[in-house]
């Protein structure tokens, strides 16, 4: 088991290597670089002034090395400009030259300054992390197990009228992607002229104007139902159908093997059969979709995030790439392979728990 | 509810009617199917793939699925109807009272719970049982089913059970109830001989002891004879006999069940002067069910005009208890003539050298260990195997599943190359060379005939294109023309009507399916035949066909045919030396009759002692292996065979346990591993005895 997560972690350590390279190539294309020195000093350059600004801030270097100023492995560049003032990577304004380290990366914690939002990317990644955390939470509370409980119920009687209702929304969500399924809801939910909401105001069911708030930006402070309803079934939505369908293909196929005859004939009754006998083997398959959600949902919440104006992960990502922002854009990336790597190291490690007859090798 | 009189039958069938529906039409499963078992007694069904055993027994449970419905008649179980039963009273009844045991125990585990758990949830339903109690009589009955280590087992999942195993806990979890009534389908057809044995004798023991009724239901009528009372033979639906064991075997009075016994290989039958006799024709399809006698169309004694005038009643035999039977001939068929003895061929000569393997080994390595890693361990498959084979001479290669026979299989056709050892192919060493460096010429000339037949054939593929297929990548034939030409005279030769080159395979039945196997083994002109199981996935009436028809074409083409079988009784009929195999080494070697009399090496003498024989004359001594085979990654020091050896205590010094055996010469070409002495060996008694007529 150890060999296994230490074998594991080191392919990770690997990929995350590869993929955050790819990222840092393409974010540090000339033309990128080019338009940051003119957003960083000043829309008026000319080519030549461009070209002293991006050797004055260590831009000139080779690819490899500054990948690796990035990653802390290699001393951050310094540069010392006609009037002998020395400038670096690991220089900040308020430490003197001699008291700067040599090295300053993502390994030495340090994420770099982020261009959009003036500030450290580690602070702006850890609020919007945070955000994005709760956001997260809520969905996989909702999703899951309206999710797995939709599946069972029409997995369990194949082809019953329950069975064909289930489905048909099950693939009617799935089906509808969240910047459609949003705007419907916010129609349906977030308004005070359209949808139920006046409806309701009149008839004195709710006491706001509406049932939901269309936008999430009260949430960041407070989470309540009324303002983060919205978002949480706009991505949960998506994945609740996607889920109960492979719920939904895993029990029917588990009721029509022979031990589930066998505990019929035992005389259990169907309910317990589906309980003791039919569920456990019933989620193997739709546990790795489950963890396979876990990364989607980061897409999925860029989009939500965005439409609903919640500062999360999602939303900075938008702001980032929008703005040529790389710093922020890297660390978003990192971010984003060890979410993908760490719950499918979860999966894998949860399906033998889950599944007696396997063995990883 | 009325008290039910132990003296009147458990379970009562009358004139049950079971069909199944499907968009297009309704198709009678069951058509008037009558049956009683009485208390204390068992009931073997008997009948081919298809003839509605299984369904019986699961309308007994009232397991018929969405489509199946009972469609007449009544099952009266202790005097109340179950066909008319509500869902909650059959629950009561089902696990309680009426217990089923299963074909494949893997099956009906649930894979995901652990075996105590399972065996326990019975008592707890049945008997409001609290948790800790139920364990309790879980731990009982599993030693009641004689497992080892019942603690273990408790804790065990079913994947962590061999097979037999398995089986056990099926039978223990339909004993937690002590029900009245067991219903086996089919319970030892998954299992290995040996184990067959050791299961079968416990479900005799068991149903002595707790007074149980059976329903037993197998197409293998050895096994019948073992275990039941009374049987009842189907054909297509319908009872067609019913009767003692002893009555229906010896005085049968329906043509297909005699027709049935023809076609199986008893002792005595041999395939030169007396070879079986194979029932023509297929079985119906159960909506092309003929007029009249379902059986009129394949019947010796078929009379146009009456047979086929309308259905037939089952007609109660005088003089005799409860023997009744559905011909309306009976009482004029001369039930005592002797059977129309087919063509009576010479044995061919064994002719030129053309197989010779010496000291071959192949073993695997593998990992364990549930996240990969773990030690590196080497399965032994194949342990020094060396022997012989020549044209003309059928070996048949005999051993229980694990033994290496089907790794051996795979080494000589090449998938899997040596380890060490020779392998002398007509003149060319052939042990280093994979499948796909060997030339044309050479994988025409060693071909396979698979198991199944079902798997074996292209679905999308027409039947002639798929031999036409073999004769390209074989290079035979100058033109497609030619090549056509070819294919039909393959056709011929497997008695497939030409007709059939547009078929399908899914328009085939079994035995035609295997038939086309055979063409495609036999278009390259091959010279040996490597048949694994060749016969073992038909219905017995269609098994003498094809063996038969092997056995014709190796007459022919002077093949040389190794015949890879766990069945014995099919290779004493056909094979002219048998090679026995077990945990990897060749234990016993030699011409068929040396190895079917003594001396015999133990484990033949086990193994002969575990096949079930169809025929009451035949008196067998019993001897039951206790566990399993040795995993062949941990074999056991000294002889492979000394874990279950009944004859170790009479070899001194536990040499056993130390020594592998050396290769002992008994007769000419007769060879035996093993340490006992010569005097010992010699002394032997016949397992199999036939009694005197």
């Amino acid at each position: 088991m150890l060999f296994f997560i230490l074998r594991r972690s080191g392919v990770m350590l690997l990929t995350a290597l590869a993929l955050t390279f790819i990222v840092f190539f393409m974010t540090n294309l000339t033309p990128n670089l080019e338009k940051l020195a003119k957003s960083e000093a000043s829309v008026r350059m000319s080519d030549d002034q461009v070209a002293s600004w991006l050797d004055s801030h260590g831009f000139t270097r080779p690819l490899l090395a500054r990948y690796g100023e990035w990653l802390g492995v290699v001393p951050g560049w310094t540069h010392t400009d006609a009037s002998g003032r020395v400038t670096g990577r690991c220089i900040a304004p308020d430490r003197t030259t001699e008291a700067a380290p040599a090295r300053c990366g993502v390994l030495q914690g340090e994420w770099g300054q982020s261009t959009v939002f003036k500030r450290p990317v580690s602070e702006i990644l850890a609020r919007s992390l945070g955000h994005t955390g709760w956001l997260m939470l809520w969905v996989m509370l909702v999703m899951v197990p309206t999710a797995l409980l939709i599946g069972v119920l029409s997995g369990m009687r194949e082809g019953t009228t329950t069975d064909r209702v289930l489905s048909t929304f099950a693939i009617a969500t799935t089906a509808t992607p969240e910047y459609v399924s949003g705007v419907i809801l916010i129609v349906l939910f977030g308004s005070a002229t359209a949808g139920i909401s006046p409806i309701l105001a009149e008839w004195g069911w709710i006491s706001g104007r509406t049932l939901f708030q269309g936008t999430a930006t009260s949430a960041m402070d407070k989470i309540t139902f009324w303002n983060f309803g919205l978002p949480v079934i706009t991505i949960a939505l998506y994945g609740i159908g996607y889920i109960a369908r492979m719920t939904r293909a895993s029990m029917t196929e588990v009721m029509t093997q022979q031990y589930i005859r066998t505990a019929r004939l035992k005389g259990v009754s169907f309910g317990q059969i589906i309980v003791k006998h039919a569920l456990r083997n019933a989620l193997i398959a739709p546990f790795t979709v489950i963890m396979l959600q876990f990364p989607w949902l980061l897409n999925g919440v860029v989009i939500v995030e965005t439409l609903f104006n919640y500062k999360g992960f999602g939303w900075t990502l938008v702001q980032a790439a929008s703005n040529n922002d790389i710093q922020m854009l890297l660390a978003c990336s990192v971010v984003a392979v060890l979410v993908v790597l760490v719950t499918q190291l979860i999966s894998d490690i949860g399906y033998v728990f889950l599944n007696p007859r396997i063995r990883l090798s | 509810m009325t008290e039910w009189d132990p003296s009147q039958p458990i379970l009562e069938i009358e004139n049950l009617s079971i069909s199944f529906f499907t968009r297009l039409r309704e198709i009678p499963a069951v058509m008037d199917f009558s049956c009683t078992v009485m208390a204390g007694e068992s009931m073997g069904l008997v009948g081919e793939s298809g003839c509605g055993k299984s369904t019986v027994a699961l309308a007994v449970m009232r397991d018929l699925g969405r489509n199946g419905r009972i469609t007449g008649g009544s099952i009266r179980f202790k005097g109340r109807d179950l066909t008319h039963m509500s869902d909650r009273d059959l629950r009561h009844i089902r696990g309680s009272e009426i217990a089923m045991i299963y074909q494949e125990p893997m099956a009906s585990l649930n894979p995901a719970m652990r075996v105590g758990e399972q065996l326990a949830e019975v008592p707890m339903i049945h008997r409001n049982m609290g948790h800790a109690d139920a364990m309790a009589l879980a731990r009982q009955i599993i030693s009641d089913v004689r497992l080892p280590d019942p603690d273990r087992i408790l804790r065990a999942y079913p994947h962590q059970l061999s097979g037999g195993q398995q089986q056990r806990i099926v039978i223990a979890m339909a004993l937690m109830a002590r029900p009245a009534l067991l219903i086996l389908d089919e319970p030892t057809t998954a299992l290995d001989v040996t184990v067959e044995a050791g299961i079968v004798d416990l479900v005799k023991d068991l149903g002595a002891k707790y007074g149980t009724s059976m329903l037993f239901i197998s197409h293998n009528l050895g096994l019948i004879l073992d275990v039941c009372d009374r049987l009842c033979v189907m054909y297509s639906g319908e009872a067609v006999e019913t009767g003692n064991v002893a009555q229906v075997f010896d005085r049968m009075r329906h043509p297909y069940t005699q027709a049935l016994f023809r076609s199986i290989p008893l002792p005595g039958a041999n395939k030169n002067d007396r070879p079986l006799i194979a029932i023509p024709g297929n079985f119906p399809l159960p909506h092309e069910r003929p007029k009249g006698c379902n059986f009129g169309p394949r019947c010796d004694y078929f009379l146009k005009g009456r047979c086929d005038a309308a259905a037939v009643p089952m007609a109660l035999l005088p003089d005799q208890l409860r023997h009744e039977t559905r011909c309306l001939r009976w009482g004029e068929i001369d039930w005592a003539a002797p059977p129309k003895v087919g063509r009576v061929t010479e044995k061919l000569a064994p002719g030129r050298l053309v197989l010779k393997l010496e000291d071959l080994r192949k073993y695997y390595a593998v990992s364990s260990g549930a996240f990969g890693g773990g030690a590196e361990q080497v399965v032994k498959a194949n342990e020094s195997l060396s022997f012989e084979a020549r044209e003309n001479e059928t070996l048949a290669i005999v051993g229980e599943s694990g033994c290496g026979k089907s790794t051996l299989a795979k080494v000589l056709m090449g998938l899997e190359t040596a380890t060490d050892g020779q392998i002398m192919l007509f003149d060319e060493n052939v042990q280093d060379t994979p499948i796909q460096a060997r030339n044309p010429d050479m994988v025409s000339k060693l071909q396979m005939v698979f198991q199944n037949p079902f798997d074996t054939l292209n679905p999308s593929m027409t039947v002639g294109r798929q031999i036409i297929r073999a004769l390209e990548i074989f290079r035979q034939g100058t033109s497609d023309a030619d090549r056509v030409e070819r294919m039909l005279t393959l056709l011929d030769m497997v008695k497939l009507p030409r007709a059939f080159a547009d078929r399908m395979p899914r328009q085939l039945s079994g035995g035609q399916k295997q038939r086309v196997g055979i063409a495609r083994a036999f278009a390259g002109g091959a010279k040996i035949v490597v048949a694994d199981e060749p016969v073992s996935a038909l219905d017995v009436s269609v098994q003498a066909a094809v063996a038969d028809l092997l056995m014709d074409i190796q007459r022919e083409n002077h093949t040389t045919l190794l015949f890879i079988s766990h069945d014995l009784s099919i290779v004493r009929y056909l094979s002219d030396r048998v090679m026995v195999m077990y945990l990897g080494h060749v234990v016993e070697l030699g011409t068929t009759d040396q190895v079917f009399s003594p001396p015999y090496h133990p484990y033949t003498e086990a193994l002969l002692s575990a096949v079930p024989i169809a025929d009451t004359r035949v008196k067998k001594r019993r001897i039951v292996l206790e566990g399993d085979i040795p995993s062949a990654m941990n074999p056991p020091p000294g002889c492979p065979f000394q874990t279950r050896c009944r004859w170790k205590t009479q070899v001194p010094g536990g040499l056993c346990e130390r020594e592998l055996p050396p290769v002992k010469v008994m007769a000419d070409g007769h060879q035996i591993k093993c340490h006992l002495s010569d005097d010992l060996l010699q002394g032997m008694e016949p397992v199999i005895t036939i009694a005197a007529e």
